[in-house]
């Protein structure tokens, strides 16, 4: 941090500083983004061969029902006006009522979306945690047998079926050798038992002090964190292999090498911290893509997250629901990709 | 025999071509034989090879019809006579549906990756040439499409569309041309202001002549190398939309569907999902083999 205070000190001061309009430019992007994000969902929904009236009243509502119905749901109005209400809608927090339970779309995915936080985050730091190391031993000791190792793991990743590695996953450490827990959160007899603050189940067991929740929420996670944590790892992996291999040839090493530095502290304190900003991005995105990801392992697992969610409104045509539910996934996205961009912009002074 | 072999070898391998066929021949021949060096991206290619082979002669292979029921020998396990891989809850042979299958695993990839980069093709060679404000909006909506969680935007086209194999696949090639638009545009960038365009120019062509016939055919290498690595992807994600019941309907063979299918059964009769599960993962493991090869082939810049 002291460093980045004197390096802005020597430049001649502007009228504004850079950031500002460099910021001015991203929250711009950003708002493109998401309002065009939104023109998406919004056409998806008027496609959708489902009538949003009908829905509401029933078949057996009369036609003067329909028509006032037609009219409050603003349908009778031009297509950039609907996009209008919609827009006006969501930036409230409003995506309608679920047709399936009658209760604010909103709400339902405050109340899911946790779980899947927690699954996606246990994941990624799964894939860190092994990921990195692995990428950077099979770069320093390129073509030997861990550098073989990384390449099938990453490699077998790339080409498995995620639900379908799930669903071996269950049947060997659950149906055969009984080491973790089934579907879903907990086991049946601890739903419901702590309160929930934060919504997810490993945190929320801690803060309560409950361990025997605590255990059994833990052997119940960890299969399906593992599943997108070996995702994950296969990804970072790769990368972190490619971003060393190409430190370990620059010429800066070779200096350190001469000057007689051990091999450890060129790769960690030379080679390494210079590829940690492009890790962060990486890492950034790996999680994006976990938040995805999560949806065919929710259904394997039987995890009430926004995957588990999507689907089944998707199954019973609840279209509010679908829609809701793929803008808050798609905003998330698109937030995570905007920070890892940031991140990168702030952090490698090359980029600004 | 070996004298002719070796005629045709010297034909190919000459530095002095007589025709601009012969040097397009001699190009793709050296670039077979470094291929050829490469034993993993081989062992995809006979994979897939085998696949088509598999594909085209289905009847002719598959012991018996992958749509008949025979309810008395249902969830046969692997190994039973006459039912190599076993039998489905409706005493279907799974053999025979994997076999069958693989018509459709092919029809779907076949047809993404006819879609997606042609499009993707299309708006980045445009918006390359041609510059500024169609340049602009055509990359907006590039960025918004990639900003998309692909999976997920799958679900919702396939939700308004309806579920099948063909809405399946035009939700797959809705979800997948944005980097190949962004490919083309890069290419289209590094070409737009070369010599040979701007000879062309004088000589009267006009953009739409410039851009199908002399930038489309440059970034053709590029584009065959993503796709092929995207193959994998693509088969993955056929497989989850059917696994979730979005793609092919049953009694279609479709191996995600086979999977979603023996998932009830998991925990006593395992091979029921196993074994499409396997024939997914080969076949995108060749491709993702195949796709390794011929990037080092067609594109040496980039490194592993």
């Amino acid at each position: 941090m002291a460093a980045e205070g004197q390096k802005t000190e020597g430049r001649p001061r502007a009228l504004f500083p850079r950031w500002i309009g460099q910021t001015g430019i991203t929250l711009g992007s950003i708002a493109f983004t998401m309002l065009g994000l939104l023109f998406v969902t919004f056409i998806i929904g008027r496609v959708m061969p489902i009538d949003p009236v009908l829905a509401i009243v029933g078949e057996r509502a009369s036609n003067e029902v329909y028509q006032q119905v037609y009219q409050d749901l603003g349908l009778d109005k031009p297509l950039l006006v609907q996009f209008g209400y919609y827009l006006w809608d969501v930036m409230h927090g409003d995506f309608g009522m679920s047709l399936l339970n009658a209760r604010p779309v909103s709400e339902d995915i405050a109340r899911v979306f946790p779980a899947t936080l927690e699954l996606a985050t246990l994941g990624t730091l799964i894939g860190v945690f092994l990921g990195v190391p692995l990428g950077v031993l099979a770069a320093v000791k390129r073509g030997s047998w861990i550098d073989q190792i990384a390449r099938v793991v990453a490699l077998v990743g790339y080409s498995m079926p995620i639900f379908w590695l799930g669903l071996m996953g269950l049947l060997v450490f659950y149906g055969i050798l009984g080491w973790v827990g089934g579907p879903g959160r907990v086991g049946i007899f601890y739903v419901d038992v702590v309160p929930s603050v934060t919504g997810m189940i490993l945190i929320d067991s801690m803060l309560d002090g409950n361990w025997t929740v605590f255990r059994d929420a833990l052997s119940h996670i960890v299969l399906p964190a593992s599943l997108l944590g070996y995702y994950s790892l296969a990804y970072i992996s790769r990368m972190t292999r490619s971003f060393m291999l190409e430190q370990l040839s620059a010429e800066y090493i070779t200096t350190a090498r001469v000057k007689g530095m051990s091999e450890r502290a060129v790769i960690w304190r030379h080679a390494f911290r210079n590829i940690r900003v492009q890790l962060i991005t990486v890492i950034a995105l790996s999680y994006a893509g976990l938040l995805e990801g999560s949806v065919l392992t929710e259904i394997i697992f039987a995890w009430p997250g926004i995957g588990s969610y999507i689907t089944t409104a998707l199954l019973s045509a609840d279209m509010n629901a679908v829609l809701g539910g793929t803008v808050v996934v798609g905003l998330v996205f698109v937030l995570l990709n905007v920070f890892s961009d940031l991140l990168y912009k702030f952090f490698d002074p090359r980029a600004q | 025999m070996s004298e002719t072999q070796t005629g045709w070898r010297d034909w190919l391998l000459t530095d002095t071509p007589q025709s601009r066929n012969q040097a397009r021949l001699a190009a793709l021949f050296q670039g077979w034989l470094s291929f050829r060096s490469n034993p993993m991206a081989m062992f995809g290619l006979g994979i897939l090879i085998l696949l088509l082979l598999m594909a085209a002669f289905a009847p002719l292979l598959a012991p018996h019809d992958p749509f008949t029921q025979d309810l008395a020998n249902r969830l046969k396990p692997l190994g039973t006579p006459d039912h190599p891989l076993g039998t489905d809850s409706l005493g279907r042979d799974i053999l025979s549906r994997l076999i069958y299958g693989s018509r459709i695993t092919l029809y779907i990839v076949t047809l993404v990756a006819l879609i997606a980069p042609v499009a993707g093709l299309m708006v980045g060679t445009i918006a390359g040439y041609t510059g500024g404000w169609i340049d602009l909006g055509l990359m907006r909506i590039t960025d918004i499409f990639l900003a998309f969680p692909r999976l997920v935007l799958a679900l919702a086209f396939v939700a308004a569309l309806g579920a099948g194999i063909e809405n399946a696949v035009l939700a797959i090639s809705l979800t997948a041309w944005p980097p190949y638009a962004r490919i083309a545009r890069a290419e289209t960038l590094t070409i737009r202001n070369s010599d040979y365009i701007s000879a062309v120019r004088l000589q009267g062509a006009g953009p739409i002549r410039i851009i199908t016939k002399h930038i489309w055919p440059l970034c053709i290498s590029s584009l065959i190398v993503r796709v092929t690595l995207d193959m994998a992807g693509i088969i993955l994600a056929a497989a989850g939309l059917g696994f979730l019941g979005l793609g092919a309907q049953p009694p279609s063979p479709e191996w995600g569907a086979m999977i979603s299918e023996g998932r009830r059964f998991i925990l006593d009769h395992w091979w029921v999902a196993t074994m499409p599960g396997l024939a997914i993962f080969t076949v995108s493991l060749a491709f993702n083999l195949l796709g390794d090869g011929l990037r080092d082939v067609l594109d040496p810049k980039d490194e592993k």
